[in-house]
C-alpha cells in the first residue's frame, strides 16, 4: 500500500529514465521507498519539459528537470506534505478542488433576512458596518422624513412575519399618526412554536440588523424607547444582543442625537420566561410591563394604545430584519420579490422527516416541492411525503396534493393552513396524523393561560377525545363532537392561542379524515404509531429462535426455546418495538 | 456618530484594510458556525482546535472567527475557509481532528480536503 504515487510525464525517454532513477534514489534517502511509488505516464506537454503529478492530491509540478528541484519536491512535498509553490504548473495555484461551486443548498435560496448570518462575526459591529450596516439608519435620519419612511415601508408591501401577516407599513402609520408624545417600539423575539428557530438564528447571526431596524421604526413613528422581548431559553441570542447594543451605543448609533439629527433612541432587553402565550402581542406587552402574561381584548390595538397605555409598534424579529434593506434598496426592489400580495422572502425552519434540517430563505410563492426536494434534499430513506405542518400548533397541514401550490399568506390560508412564523415540519408515511394533532393539542393544553374557559377547558376535552381515538375507544359520534368542539373553541377564545389551537385537528380532519375513521371503525393505526392499536407478532416460519429478541425485551414478554420459533405475550408487551428493530431475520412484524 | 460621512469613513477604513490584506494575499479567514445549532453539535472544541493549531504553526495571516448559522443545522459543526481570490470552501461535520487536517492541508498547503466538504454530500450530487 503506497501513500502517494508520483507520475512522471515527458517526451524524451532518456530524460524520463534519469528522473525516475533520481526520484527513486531520493526516496531511499528520505526513507520513503515503501510509501511512495514512481510511475511513468503518457506525455502531458508539447515541449520537452518534464511534469510530475502527485496523487492522491493531484498536485502538478512542471519543468522539474534537475536534481535540486527533485530534492525539493521529495523532501518538502512527499516527506513533509508542504507544496513547493515555485515549481507548480501554471494555473495550478487554483486547483480544481478550489474552483468547486458553492453548495446548491445556498444557491437555490434568496437571502435577504439571512444575508449576513453565517458570513459576519455577530459580535463585531465593524463587520456589520462593512456589509452596509447602519447605512439605512443614516439614510432615514439624514435624508428622509418619518412620513417618507412609513410610506416606503407601506409601498414595499412588507407583511408581519410573525404569523398574522398584517401589513407592517399600516401598523407604523397608525402609530405615526397618533400625537401621544410617548411611543414605543417592541420586538417580538419570543419564538415559541415547536419546530421554529429562525428568529433565534437571526438574533445570533446578525443582531445589529434588528437593532438598526428598531431605530428606524422609532424614527418613523416618533418613539425614543424600544424593548426587545426575547425568551430566556435563548441565552446566546441574549448575550449577542447585549454585546451588539453596547457596541451600537459606543458608536453613537443608539442614544442621544443619532447622526446629529436630534433623534434619540434607546433599547432595552426584556427576558421572557418562555410562556407560549407571551408570543401573542397583548400578552407580550403586559409581560414587558411586569405583569402576568395574559392577553387583552382588541381593540384598542397596540398601535393605538399599547405598552404602558401608549402607542406601540410590535414587530417580529424577521420583519425587522427586512427593514434596513428596504430603506437602502427601495420599496420597488422589495416589491419585485414574491407574489402579488405577499412580497419579499420568507425564512422557513425545516424539521422532521427531511434530509437537511435547518434554515432556508426563499421568495414568497416558492412551492413546497421546491423547498423540500430542491433545497431540503428530500425525505430520508426514500419514504413518501405525507404532509407538512406549517405554523406549529396554530397552523395546519399541507397534504401531498398541494405540494405545487405557491406558498404565500393567502394561498396557505386558502387551503386551511397558515404561514405562521415559519416552522415547517415534514412528515412521511410513518407519521400518524391523529397522533400529530394530539401532540400539538398537548402543547396548547399545557400553554393555555387559563383566562378563557373555551381554551382552558375546551382544549383539554379536545385532547381527551383525541386520546380516545388513538386508544381505539372512540365512536363515530365522538368524531362529530370533536369537530363541533373545535369550532366552539375557535369562536369563544379571546386571543390567537385559543382561536388557532384547534387548527391542527381541523386541518388533519379535512385532509386525513380516513385516518381518523380507520382508528375509530377498524381500530387500526394506518401508520403503525398509536400503541394501543398495534400488536407485534413473530412470524413462526421466519423465526430461527436465535433468542436475541428474548434477551432484549425489557419486560420479558418473549418466550420460546432456542432454535424454535418464539412467541410474544401480548398482555406483557409494552410495544416498544425493540424486538422488531433488532431482529436480523425480519421475523417480527407490526400489525 | 455625528454624520453619515463618519459612518462611511469607518466602512471605507475596514474595507480598505481588507482589500490590502487580500492584495498581499495575506489574510486567510476560517469561519466557524457558532450559533446554538453549531455549539450544540460541538463547535467549541473545533474552534479551540483551530486556534491552537494556528498558534502552534505561527500562522500570522490566518484569522479564526466565529459567525452565525448558515442554515445547514444538521451538518454542524461547519467550518468555512476563505482564501483570498479563491471560492469559499465549506466543511461539514467537523471534529477537532478534522479541524487540524483542514489547517494542515488547506490553510497551509492550499489543498482542499475534499472528503469533508459540503459538495461531498449525497443530496448535493444528485
Amino acid at each position: 500500500m503506497y501513500r502517494s504515487h508520483v507520475l512522471v510525464s515527458g517526451n524524451e525517454e532518456s530524460v524520463i529514465k534519469k528522473i525516475v532513477a533520481d526520484l527513486n534514489e531520493l526516496l531511499v534517502k528520505h526513507r520513503l521507498q515503501n510509501d511512495v511509488k514512481v510511475l511513468v505516464t503518457y506525455s502531458l506537454n508539447d515541449d520537452d519539459k518534464i511534469s510530475l503529478i502527485i496523487y492522491p492530491e493531484g498536485t502538478q509540478y512542471y519543468d522539474v528537470e534537475g536534481y535540486d528541484k527533485l530534492e525539493k519536491i521529495v523532501s518538502r512535498h512527499l516527506a513533509e506534505g508542504v507544496i513547493v509553490k515555485e515549481l507548480l504548473a501554471k494555473g495550478e495555484e487554483k486547483t480544481d478542488e478550489q474552483k468547486e461551486s458553492e453548495s446548491e443548498f445556498i444557491n437555490r435560496q434568496f437571502r435577504v433576512v439571512l444575508k449576513n448570518s453565517g458570513i459576519i462575526d455577530p459580535e463585531s459591529i465593524d463587520e456589520y458596518i462593512a456589509q452596509d450596516g447602519y447605512q439605512a439608519l443614516g439614510k432615514a435620519l439624514t435624508q428622509m422624513t418619518p412620513e417618507q419612511v412609513v410610506e416606503e415601508i407601506k409601498a414595499s408591501g412588507l407583511r408581519g412575519r410573525g404569523g398574522g401577516g398584517f401589513p407592517t407599513g399600516k401598523k407604523w402609520e397608525f402609530a405615526c399618526k397618533s400625537d401621544d408624545p410617548i411611543k414605543y417600539i417592541c420586538c417580538n423575539a419570543d419564538e415559541g412554536d415547536p419546530g421554529a428557530f429562525m428568529d433565534r438564528s437571526v438574533l445570533e447571526g446578525d443582531p445589529h440588523a434588528v437593532i438598526e431596524a428598531m431605530a428606524i421604526a422609532g424614527y418613523a413613528i416618533g418613539a425614543h424607547k424600544g424593548y426587545i422581548y426575547v425568551r430566556a431559553e435563548y441565552p446566546r441570542a441574549v448575550s449577542r444582543l447585549e454585546i451588539a447594543i453596547a457596541q451600537a451605543k459606543e458608536y453613537g448609533l443608539l442614544g442621544k442625537n443619532i447622526f446629529d439629527s436630534g433623534f434619540d433612541f434607546d433599547l432595552e432587553i426584556r427576558l421572557g420566561a418562555g410562556a407560549f402565550v407571551c408570543g401573542e402581542e397583548t400578552a407580550l406587552l403586559t409581560s414587558i410591563e411586569g405583569n402576568r402574561g395574559e392577553p387583552h381584548p382588541k381593540p384598542p390595538f397596540p398601535a393605538v394604545k399599547g405598552l404602558f397605555g401608549h402607542p406601540t409598534v410590535l414587530n417580529n424579529v424577521e420583519t425587522f430584519a427586512n427593514i434596513p434593506q428596504i430603506i437602502l434598496k427601495g420599496a420597488d426592489w422589495f416589491n419585485s420579490i414574491g407574489t402579488e400580495k405577499s412580497k419579499g422572502t420568507k425564512v422557513f425552519a425545516l424539521g422532521g422527516k427531511i434530509e437537511h434540517v435547518g434554515l432556508v430563505e426563499v421568495p414568497m410563492g416558492t412551492t413546497l416541492r421546491k423547498v423540500i426536494y430542491k433545497i431540503g434534499g428530500g425525505i430520508p430513506n426514500g419514504k413518501k411525503f405525507k404532509a407538512a405542518q406549517t405554523g406549529g400548533p396554530s397552523g395546519g397541514c399541507i397534504p401531498a396534493e398541494y405540494l405545487d401550490i405557491p406558498m404565500d399568506y393567502d394561498n396557505l390560508i386558502g387551503i386551511g393552513s397558515m404561514m405562521g412564523s415559519g416552522g415547517l415540519i415534514i412528515m412521511d408515511e410513518d407519521n400518524c396524523m391523529v397522533d400529530m394533532a394530539k401532540f400539538f393539542l398537548e402543547f396548547t393544553v399545557d400553554e393555555s393561560c387559563g383566562m378563557c374557559t373555551a381554551c382552558r377547558v375546551g382544549n383539554k376535552r379536545l385532547y381527551e377525545l383525541l386520546t380516545k381515538i388513538t386508544d381505539g375507544e372512540a365512536t363515530m359520534e365522538d368524531l362529530d363532537k370533536l369537530e363541533e368542539l373545535c369550532y366552539y373553541i375557535k369562536d369563544n377564545s379571546l386571543c390567537g392561542l385559543g382561536q388557532s389551537a384547534p387548527n391542527p385537528v381541523l386541518s388533519t380532519l379535512k385532509y386525513f379524515r380516513d385516518e381518523y375513521i380507520a382508528h375509530i371503525k377498524d381500530k387500526k393505526c394506518p401508520a403503525g404509531v398509536c400503541k394501543n392499536l398495534i400488536t407485534f407478532e413473530v412470524l413462526p416460519d421466519e423465526c430461527t429462535g436465535c433468542g436475541v429478541c428474548k434477551k432484549l425485551c425489557p419486560v420479558g414478554a418473549i418466550k420460546g426455546e432456542a432454535t424454535e420459533a418464539h412467541r410474544i405475550d401480548k398482555d406483557k408487551c409494552i410495544k416498544c418495538g425493540l424486538c422488531m428493530e433488532k431482529c436480523k431475520y425480519n421475523a417480527i412484524v407490526k400489525r | 456618530m455625528k454624520s453619515l460621512a463618519e459612518l462611511n469613513a469607518i466602512k471605507e477604513k475596514i474595507l480598505k484594510e481588507k482589500a490590502e490584506k487580500i492584495d498581499k494575499g495575506e489574510e486567510i479567514k476560517v469561519l466557524v458556525g457558532m450559533a446554538t445549532c453549531g455549539i450544540m453539535a460541538g463547535a467549541m472544541p473545533v474552534m479551540t482546535a483551530l486556534m491552537q493549531e494556528v498558534e502552534k504553526r505561527h500562522l500570522k495571516n490566518v484569522v479564526v472567527s466565529q459567525t452565525g448559522c448558515i442554515g445547514l443545522c444538521n451538518y454542524e459543526p461547519i467550518v468555512e475557509v476563505l482564501v483570498p481570490n479563491m471560492p469559499k470552501v465549506t466543511y461539514i461535520d467537523v471534529t477537532p481532528e478534522k479541524a487540524v487536517k483542514i489547517i494542515n492541508d488547506h490553510v497551509v498547503n492550499g489543498q482542499v480536503v475534499k472528503e469533508f466538504t459540503i459538495d461531498n454530500m449525497r443530496w448535493n450530487k444528485e
